[in-house]
């Protein structure tokens, strides 16, 4: 993975600059320059890449984070937002001649608001810490990556987050209402707030998923939901996956959206079985579980009707949780299924595609083909209901050749994902790992575009430099008109 | 001004070049029925895409729609129906309204105009629902952006962008958007003489309840009695109500406990299917300030404001009629006012930084003369320039229609 070039410039003045941040920060010790400090920064959760940040610097205060960004771009420093560092494509990779800007600080919950139904907070804390302290007064935070114990909301936003529940309840973008953010120019905006839809350009939805390139998050202000009156999962075993697709589109056809619908294949639910005894069925090719939430009286009523549905697809298997403890069982394969498949292999990488659901069967009979090309083995589960697929790939890093061969694997995979009509990534964002595959489901011109836009907020280019574009353009150069011939186009007379 | 009939994609490319060569105005307009929203643009074309129209894919089960742009939202609508689906966001018409006759609006305009009904508290704006869009920038260039899936974060979301960008940034020629299951049944809760402070509180209890309400809106005596419904109407007082739909034996369960948990706050009553329909079409739809051309104002804020906001417009203009939706946090707002702005700086001065007021209705002359958009905050409206740029360096697509030709300038 080719970086951007470090600059000798910024390099050779490294002691000055740690100099002149650490009169920013009202604590000198926020301002990290040794290598063992530098250490804890190398990498994120895409951890076959490492990188030593030049200097990392923790700033308690929004004033501090514009302070410090306003000096970064007066001096040409490139800045590294990061999180919690839990990205699985790279995103807080550190840069050699960066200033890796950590928010673990803002650890704080500014406000919980019932009236309005939201939760201010600082973009240090934690997913699952604003479900935490709402969820005695029954309310929760929709959106619930696996990371939630670890990632941060601020980290979300810039990801846009996903995680077992986006079918019926979307995505970070649908479940944020605002955010404070500095731009690198050191300029602190308000985008949203504690109302509905920011008239204007949607710069919220643009600032959601933009992965640390256009601004650095200061305070989240998201929408919170009552929790459900009841859930209720059921696990459903197939003898192939064709049955379990087709159950899974016949449910929806029906009118029920889940708030769950999870697949596994045969290699996932034996991997998850032996590790943690869900109580998972051996003999079937396909495992779905389903949840439902909402009031006991609907539950009960599409109970049985999926019930019926699957029968009709040919299910061997059609089990519903009678208890909180059993629908937690069920669910315990499957949120085991990453660490079960570490157990097995030395190494795993995850990929992270979706498709259109009805391409499943033709994407796993691909996906096997090619296991057998590249001699390495796959296991796949799948968020079935809104398409998100996510294959592991087994390898052992210390073979050589074999992190290439897998990256190699995985990059057809999302190739054959983006020609059936699906994307590159369905929640793990661009990064620096599907960076080069970007020219694969984008046009040079909508790279372009993207990049334009990236351009409105950071013209110089100096927030999170490497990722996503595979092709780094000057903004000057990008905001050209298109010329021929050094003539704008001209048609004599419009063909209309 | 000319009005040319686009029939196809590459006419709309020569129309860009058209206007790049000849720094000309363009605009698009598809049926026409939200020509009115914003500040009114001198335009040397316009592009009539409704002949672009047209279902390019439908997959019920995996709950995605394709279509061309200038597809009519009452087709739409039909062709979602026949499988028991719909569009979740509770698109509003703003025919009557604006002036015009109902069942006109396209895609097109639907989707750039970010238009959600009173469902949008629970599911989500339009520009929620958009998933892919194909089209070209003011630079006259193919672009498209997202996909057909829901789950996707590859890039930027440039959806979001054109959503709710009037026009201003690019024409969309095909949009990718979810669709979803329509429920089996629809109940909606009356409470009945309830005040204002009370209703919202009412309208937070019943959207913050476990029974899934989907809509919560609070009707003024005035606003009620014109409903049409016997039900609401024949009160002759305020009423709030509650939406709930969901399969039969799950809507009527949840129907009652709301009535049960509003019991003590006033007489309830429940309307089914027809009448409910009717009644958040009229509450969704605006058609309680239909037929005049007094200023319409659309006010989005926190729940919690909406008491002192509405009582500090009504002390200064004591005949502004109002009414509420989002569970309090959309005010709709018409003027009879005297004042030159049309209450722009009363509203937006009461309002503050805690949301927005857009004009939605105004005379001609009203809309040129203040800002129908809420003015931006200095920074954003430099990056919002710099976007702009972006897409449409020469300003040919609606220059103006959103903001004024000075915030255009700045090059990058």
């Amino acid at each position: 993975m080719l970086m951007p070039k470090p600059n000798a410039d910024v390099l050779a003045k490294r002691n000055y600059l740690i100099g002149e941040l650490r009169k920013i920060v009202s604590d000198e010790s926020a301002v990290i320059d040794d290598t063992a400090g530098l250490r804890a920064f190398e990498c994120d959760g895409l951890s076959a890449y490492r990188q030593l940040p030049m200097i990392a610097v923790l700033p308690e205060t929004v004033e501090e984070i514009a302070e410090v960004l306003k000096f970064c771009a007066s001096e040409s420093v490139n800045v590294v937002p990061r999180g919690a560092g839990t990205s699985l494509s790279g995103g807080a990779l550190p840069l050699a001649d960066g200033v890796l800007l950590g928010l673990s600080k803002f650890n704080k919950i500014v406000e919980i608001d019932y009236d309005n139904r939201c939760v201010v907070t600082q973009p240090g804390v934690t997913n699952l810490a604003i479900t935490d302290a709402i969820k005695s007064d029954g309310f929760y935070y929709a959106p619930d990556p696996s990371s939630q114990i670890a990632c941060t909301i601020g980290g979300n936003v810039a990801e846009n987050s996903g995680g077992v529940h986006c079918l019926k309840y979307g995505l970070t973008t649908n479940n944020l209402l605002g955010i404070e953010m500095v731009t690198m120019e050191g300029e602190v905006i308000r985008l949203g707030g504690k109302h509905l839809d920011a008239e204007g350009y949607d710069l919220l939805g643009i600032m959601t998923g933009s992965e640390g390139l256009l601004g650095v998050i200061t305070e989240v202000t998201v929408k919170i939901l009552k929790s459900p009156e009841f859930i209720s999962a059921q696990l459903i075993g197939f003898p192939s996956s064709e049955q379990a697709g087709e159950c899974v589109g016949k449910i929806i056809g029906a009118g029920i959206i889940p708030a769950g619908m999870e697949m596994m294949d045969r290699y996932a639910i034996h991997a998850a079985e032996e590790f943690c005894h869900a109580g998972y069925p051996l003999d079937v090719e396909a495992l779905l579980i389903v949840e439902l939430d909402g009031p006991k009286v609907e539950i009960d009523h599409y109970i049985a009707e999926i019930e019926k549905i699957a029968k009709e697809c040919g299910a061997v298997v059609s089990r519903t949780s009678q208890s909180e403890e059993e629908r937690m069982a069920f669910w315990a394969g499957r949120k085991a299924a990453f660490p079960a498949v570490g157990r097995i292999s030395p190494d795993y990488m995850c990929m992270d595609g979706t498709i259109p659901r009805g391409q499943l069967p033709k994407v796993l009979a691909r996906m096997t083909e090619l296991s057998k090309q590249y001699d390495l083995r796959v296991a796949n589960v799948f968020h079935a209901g809104d398409g998100n697929l996510h294959p592991l790939i087994l390898f052992d890093a210390n073979i050589p050749g074999e992190l290439e061969k897998c990256e190699a694997f995985g990059a057809d995979i999302l190739r054959l994902c983006v020609e059936v009509g699906g994307v590159l990534t369905g929640e793990h964002g661009v990064g620096i790992e599907k960076r080069d595959l970007m020219g694969e489901m984008f046009t040079e011109e909508d790279l372009k575009q993207q990049q334009r836009v990236k351009c409105a907020f950071d013209p110089d280019g100096r927030l999170n430099p490497g990722k996503v574009f595979p092709i780094l353009h000057r903004c000057a150069e990008l905001g050209k008109m298109h010329v021929h011939n050094g003539e704008l186009p001209f048609p004599d007379i419009p063909r209309f | 001004m000319e009005r040319t009939r686009i029939t196809s994609d590459d006419q709309i490319k020569d129309m860009l070049d058209w206007a790049l060569a000849g720094n000309k105005a363009l605009s698009t307009i598809g049926s026409g029925s939200k020509q009115t929203l914003g500040r009114p643009v001198e335009l040397d074309a316009q592009m009539d895409i409704s002949g672009l129209a047209g279902v390019e894919m439908y997959e019920p089960a995996e709950l995605v729609m394709k279509a061309r742009a200038g597809t009519k939202l009452a087709d739409v609508k039909s062709i979602l129906l026949e499988q028991g689906q719909e569009l979740a966001f509770d698109p509003p018409d703003y025919g009557q309204l604006l002036g015009f006759d109902a069942g006109h609006g396209t895609l097109g305009g639907l989707f750039s105009c970010n238009m959600s009904g009173s469902r949008r508290v629970k599911a989500g704006a339009a520009r929620d629902h958009l998933l892919g869009v194909q089209g070209f920038t003011g630079r006259g260039q193919p672009f498209h952006t997202g996909s057909r899936v829901m789950k996707n974060v590859t890039g930027y979301d440039l959806c979001k962008l054109v959503a709710g960008s009037y026009g201003t940034l690019a024409v969309a020629t095909n949009l990718t958007f979810k669709v979803l299951p329509k429920a089996e049944k629809t109940r909606t809760v009356l409470v009945f003489g309830v005040e204002l402070e009370t209703a919202v509180g009412l309208m937070r209890d019943g959207i913050s309840s476990v029974h899934d309400v989907t809509s919560a809106a609070y009707l003024p005596d005035e606003i009620a009695t014109r409903t049409g419904i016997d039900y609401v109407a024949g009160a002759g007082t305020s009423v709030v109500a509650f939406r709930i739909e969901g399969p039969g034996p799950s809507a009527e369960f949840r129907c009652n406990a709301i009535r049960k948990m509003m019991s003590e706050h006033g007489n309830t009553e429940e309307l089914h299917g027809h009448n409910s329909e009717t009644l958040w079409a009229y509450i969704g739809d605006v058609t309680a300030f239909a037929g005049s051309d007094d200023p319409v104002w659309k006010l989005s804020i926190p729940p919690s404001k909406a008491v002192s906001v509405i009582g500090k417009i009504r002390e200064a203009e004591p005949e502004a009629a109002y009414y509420l939706d989002w569970a309090g946090g959309l005010i709709w707002l018409g003027l009879r006012t005297l004042a030159s702005d049309g209450g722009a700086n009363l509203v937006r001065g009461t309002i503050g930084a805690d949301g927005h007021a857009t004009l939605m209705r105004g005379s001609e002359k009203l809309r040129r003369s203040i800002a129908p958009f809420h003015p931006l905050d200095p920074v954003v409206a430099k990056i919002t320039r710099r976007i702009k740029v972006g897409f449409d360096p020469q300003n040919i697509l609606n220059p103006q229609r959103m903001y004024s030709v000075e915030e255009s300038q700045e090059t990058i």
